[in-house]
């Protein structure tokens, strides 16, 4: 399988590649890893007529500490995630996100910030990055915004970045302490999450959920019921209420309806066993 | 295309590459859309690396790019520009095996052969990043290559075998 034919430029810094995308509008696409777009432009499921390569913008790459957040360049890898310190120590449940992620060639290619940006509701990251209620930094010619996780997933593989607009990091809250679970299900070890739930602990706990619906999803009712003192078990039981899922092959809508509440009690003892003791 | 405006930027349907494979530098001409997989087999004429399923799921297109498993058919030839590639044609010496490749033929892992050249550049890359691969940890580090004749299990013990090999930077005994 090829992709359509499309034309080609690498961009070399990030003004360069906001400038292409403000030239191009809707027909362009940036591409770093690629392991989300290639693979639809394969299928002539996405048929840009630009690509724009990011690979070779300097200064993305990084991860570091900004006060109380990471953050995270936008052409940090999968596998640099899995064993960064900065990303164990502050935000470990990110770290077991990626290391969930395809397979290790999958890791070595893609970025959390092209997963984000496509915004494929059965992914792990985007899970992940709401339940510690992360933000992306969006660059486009006129300027830079913030965008919070809770705002960022609009519709399928739809999300709030302009077509102009090219994210240049994630920042995510620091939770070390904080317990944290990651849960997966699929069939086959490489396989896309029939369901998965990303969970963290704290003073204001996360729970987000993998293929539950069209976009990724908050569990808000679980995080609800967990503010007001709920069990795990007994918050667990809320954690399909605000989903939405699809029935096709690998599950009925029931069956993701009910490996979400299994996997969120299991994710909820393993945040209530990893976190620190009440001082 | 049109030249874009600002930064001086072309997009073009043609890339001009150089990269290099197995050691050896290479410039090409190639269309936008090509694949990695394809510039390799058709255009530098390395049939080593095969194309399996052409979804990035079964891992027998799998080359090194700067020393890290890939799967080539996920890959823009386009993208390997400046980098350096690796295929199972790039492993052994003009005297010997890659000791991962050693591992493979003294385990037997392998029987109709279609995966193994992607099986032995991840298994490569594989130890190259983790030191003490036992069994279990070799099933997990190969989730991404599929075998569909031998069951895993003399794959398995080629890798344990060929990682030690690796980092004694000693012959593999059979």
């Amino acid at each position: 399988m090829i992709p359509a034919p499309f034309a080609f430029a690498r961009a070399d810094s990030v003004d360069a590649a906001v400038a292409a995308l403000t030239e191009h509008g809707d027909e362009a696409k940036l591409v770093a890893g690629g392991h989300s777009l290639l693979p639809l432009m394969k299928l002539r499921l996405a048929t840009p007529t630009v690509l724009i390569d990011v690979n070779d913008v300097v200064g993305l790459d990084g991860i570091h500490e900004d006060g109380d957040e990471i953050v995270v360049g936008s052409l940090v890898r999968h596998a640099a995630l899995v064993t960064s310190p900065v990303v164990r120590a502050h935000t470990p449940l990110l770290a077991a996100a990626a290391a969930e992620v395809g397979d290790p060639q999958v890791r070595h290619r893609g970025t959390l910030a092209g997963s984000l940006a496509h915004g494929d509701p059965a992914a792990d990251l985007p899970a992940a990055f709401l339940a510690l209620r992360g933000s992306v930094t969006a660059r486009s010619a006129t300027g830079t915004r913030r965008i919070e996780a809770d705002d960022f997933f609009v519709g399928f593989l739809e999300t709030a970045l302009a077509p102009d607009e090219m994210i240049t990091e994630v920042r995510l809250p620091k939770c070390a302490g904080a317990g944290w679970a990651f849960e997966k299900f699929t069939h086959r070890a490489q396989d896309w999450a029939i369901v998965g739930v990303a969970a963290v602990g704290g003073d204001r706990p996360g729970v987000a959920l993998v293929n539950m619906g069209g976009t990724p999803i908050r569990a808000a009712a679980v995080e609800k019921a967990l503010r007001s003192g709920a069990t795990a078990d007994a918050a667990a039981e809320l954690a399909d209420t605000e989903s939405d899922p699809s029935a096709d092959r690998n599950a009925s809508a029931e069956f993701r309806r009910h490996l979400a509440r299994v996997l969120t009690r299991r994710a909820l003892l393993d945040v209530a066993g990893r976190g620190a003791p009440a001082a | 295309m049109g030249p874009n405006s600002g930064g001086g930027m072309q997009a073009s349907d043609t890339v001009a590459i150089e990269v290099e494979v197995n050691g050896r530098a290479e410039a090409h001409t190639v269309a936008a859309r090509t694949l990695l997989v394809h510039y390799l087999r058709e255009t530098v004429g390395l049939t080593g690396t095969h194309i399996g399923c052409d979804t990035s799921s079964c891992g027998a297109c799998t080359v090194l790019l700067d020393g890290e498993s890939v799967k080539s058919c996920t890959v823009l030839a386009a993208q390997a520009h400046g980098h350096s590639i690796t295929t199972i044609e790039g492993l052994a010496s003009a005297d010997d095996l890659h000791p991962m490749q050693q591992a493979f033929q003294d385990h037997h892992g392998l029987q109709c052969g279609y995966c193994t050249a992607g099986m032995v550049l991840a298994a490569v890359s594989l130890a190259t990043e983790h030191t003490d691969l036992d069994g279990p940890a070799v099933r997990v580090g190969l989730e991404g290559n599929l075998c569909r004749c031998t069951g895993y299990h003399n794959i398995v013990a080629a890798v344990v075998a060929g990682a030690a090999a690796m980092q004694s930077g000693q012959p593999v005994a059979p």
